[in-house]
């Protein structure tokens, strides 16, 4: 029996042939803490990291993306108290600066297909849209892996998805993951990872692959593994033999076909990012405010995409329009090319990078009963202040905030 | 709290259970309010064990060093708390079994050298409560007597952590 791409990587990064149902020992090739848990990790590496806490210092970092800069004192302590561990032993940290790990981990090609990298980020199997395992974990984990470099790992079984057809016009990867969410709720695909196909994920762009990857922890999978087309082995300047593919008679636990067919734009009304419905279905719904950024949507692709559609309109008055970049480099090519200036003068309120609106409060929470747009990937009660958060694509974000009620993005224009 | 580090354990069993089944779906609230996260100390967290289980509220009162708890399925679902199963350290529980167990919690027993067993399939009635047990964590066997049941083994990543008393412990020997 061949083997699955998550099968393959825990093989060659463990030495042992890795089945689904092994407990393998895995090297890890990027060892990265947030500020959030950070600090944990550096008061366990303090405890019983003895004289020599790091394995590897140029595979091991810190992110700082939560709260950035730190606007409440115990983050501002945190972040500090990481500052200096990492000065003590000489370790890089991507500081308030820099955005959002997950991202940077790819910008920088420190995440290869075929990669392995852990951190305190639940949303680090967002590594998924490289073909690359990724994955969220405590603190004791994570130092555990700055210590030693490995991580144990239940290898998990591994689902297929093939998803059919090509979606509709003005449907973005968002409404992709969306269309999932409704398909397989938070719990079918649960403990499992789940591999992508069919003619969509071939053409994805790699921010495409970004998106859809980073809601695989609201879908309840482990990861969802995206295997490396021509866009993404082209981003990384590398061939196909380089990459992780699974074996044409690899195992699956279970194999489903998804039509998105001309699928038409989603969103996902509180409080479940499962809670799917089409955008059509809320046109009613007055908005108060709209979030564009994220892991799930703040990319270049992104934000250029929110920045055309907003030339030549002006945000509903009384809406409240926060955008963030993803990463400094993100905002440094927006800023190039004068599409930030597109976004502020149509009434955006841009922030710096980071996790924005979907973290702690960088950008501003919601008050109890504000109606959110958000293009971010949880809106469970709480996580983004008081108020309902709807999560939807880019377009949806973009109409929503300019006609000041839900709307898809055919309201505001015709688009490609 | 000091444990052995044995491979079979002998204890009394307490079987939790919602009516006639075996409890499923525990969460780490039921197990560890998070009224009491604030807690750092091992030793005082066993008071709040079960503080928040319909039927087993008074469960720390009555838990005596060596038992062994046994429930049914997706046992520690919920949050990543590390005290859902350090209570149990406290209190001198020395194992843990269900039929499954919600991904994080595993992760975190096994990290904390703390033994669990997965049953899978296990029927609700086959052991009673308060039989004195026998569980073998190698071969994932729950016994007393003539009646036995055939889990899933310790892996062995679990075992060398178990056998070195915690992730941090099994480090400083590698
Ligand atoms: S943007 Fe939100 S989900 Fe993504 S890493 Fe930041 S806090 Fe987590």
């Amino acid at each position: 029996m061949g083997r699955t791409i998550v099968e393959k990587i825990m093989s060659s990064h463990s030495g042992v042939d890795c089945r689904a149902g092994d407990v393998a020992w895995i090297d890890i090739d990027n060892r990265t803490a947030r500020d959030f848990a950070g600090a944990s990790v550096v008061g366990n590496l303090e405890k019983y990291g003895g004289d020599f806490p790091i394995n590897d210092r140029q595979k091991t970092f810190f992110t700082f993306d939560c709260n950035v800069p730190a606007n409440t004192i115990p983050y501002a302590n945190n972040q500090h108290r990481i500052r200096l561990f990492a000065r003590k032993h000489d370790l890089k940290v991507f500081d308030v600066d820099a955005g959002i790990g997950s991202h940077i981990v790819i910008e920088n090609k420190f995440g290869k297909p075929g990669t392995t990298t852990v951190g305190t980020d639940s949303h680090l199997n967002i590594m998924g849209s490289v073909g690359a395992f990724g994955q969220g974990m405590g603190d004791v984990d994570i130092a555990y892996a700055f210590k030693t470099g490995n991580v144990w790992y239940d290898v998990p079984q591994t689902v297929k998805v093939t998803l059919e057809g090509i979606p509709a016009k003005g449907t973005e990867a968002k409404d992709v993951a969306l269309a999932m969410l409704r398909r397989f709720n938070n719990h079918e695909l649960l403990g499992k990872a789940v591999e992508i196909y069919g003619s969509w994920v071939e053409t994805a762009t790699l921010e495409d692959c970004i998106t859809f990857s980073s809601l695989a922890t609201e879908m309840g999978a482990i990861i969802a593994l995206i295997p490396p087309n021509d866009n993404v082995l082209g981003f990384f300047d590398i061939s196909r033999e380089e990459a992780v593919y699974a074996d044409s008679d690899a195992e699956y636990s279970e194999e489903y076909v998804l039509d998105i067919n001309e699928l038409e734009p989603l969103i996902a009304a509180p409080p479940s990012p499962s809670n799917v419905s089409p955008v059509s279905e809320h046109s009613d719904v007055k908005v108060d405010g709209v979030f564009i950024g994220s892991c799930t949507n703040g990319t270049y692709q992104d934000l250029k995409y929110a920045a055309e559609l907003l030339k030549g309109h002006k945000v509903a008055s009384g809406i409240m329009l926060k955008v963030v970049p993803a990463t400094r480099e993100t905002w440094s090519r927006l800023l190039d090319e004068g599409l930030l200036k597109d976004i502020f003068d149509a009434g955006g309120i841009i922030s710096n990078a980071g996790c924005g609106g979907c973290a702690s409060g960088q950008i501003g929470m919601t008050g109890e009963k504000e109606i959110q747009v958000s293009t971010s990937n949880r809106n469970f009660k709480g996580k983004q202040g008081k108020g309902n958060t709807y999560l939807a694509g880019v377009g949806t974000a973009v109409a929503s905030a300019v006609l000041g009620r839900i709307a898809s993005v055919h309201e505001l224009k015709e688009v490609r | 709290m000091t444990r052995t580090r044995d491979m079979i354990l002998r204890g009394r069993l307490w079987v939790l259970k919602s009516g006639e089944n075996l409890f499923s779906d525990i969460d780490t609230d039921m197990i560890y309010h998070n009224a009491h996260l604030a807690v750092t100390s091992i030793d005082e967290m066993g008071q709040f064990a079960f503080g928040n289980l319909d039927g087993y509220r008074d469960f720390a009162g009555r838990a005596q060093p060596g038992d062994i708890i046994l429930t049914g399925e997706n046992f520690g679902s919920g949050s990543s708390r590390q005290h859902a199963v350090d209570c149990f350290s406290a209190l001198g529980v020395q194992a843990v079994i269900a039929r499954s167990f919600g991904a994080i919690y595993k992760r975190n027993a096994i990290n904390s050298g703390f033994p669990i067993i997965e049953l899978p399939g296990l029927p609700d009635s086959l052991f009673e409560h308060f039989d004195d047990v026998e569980l073998d964590l190698e071969k994932g066997i729950l016994s007393k007597g003539e009646k036995s049941f055939n889990g899933n083994p310790m892996s062995e990543v679990a075992k060398d952590i178990y056998m070195a008393g915690g992730l941090f412990q099994y480090a400083e020997q590698i």
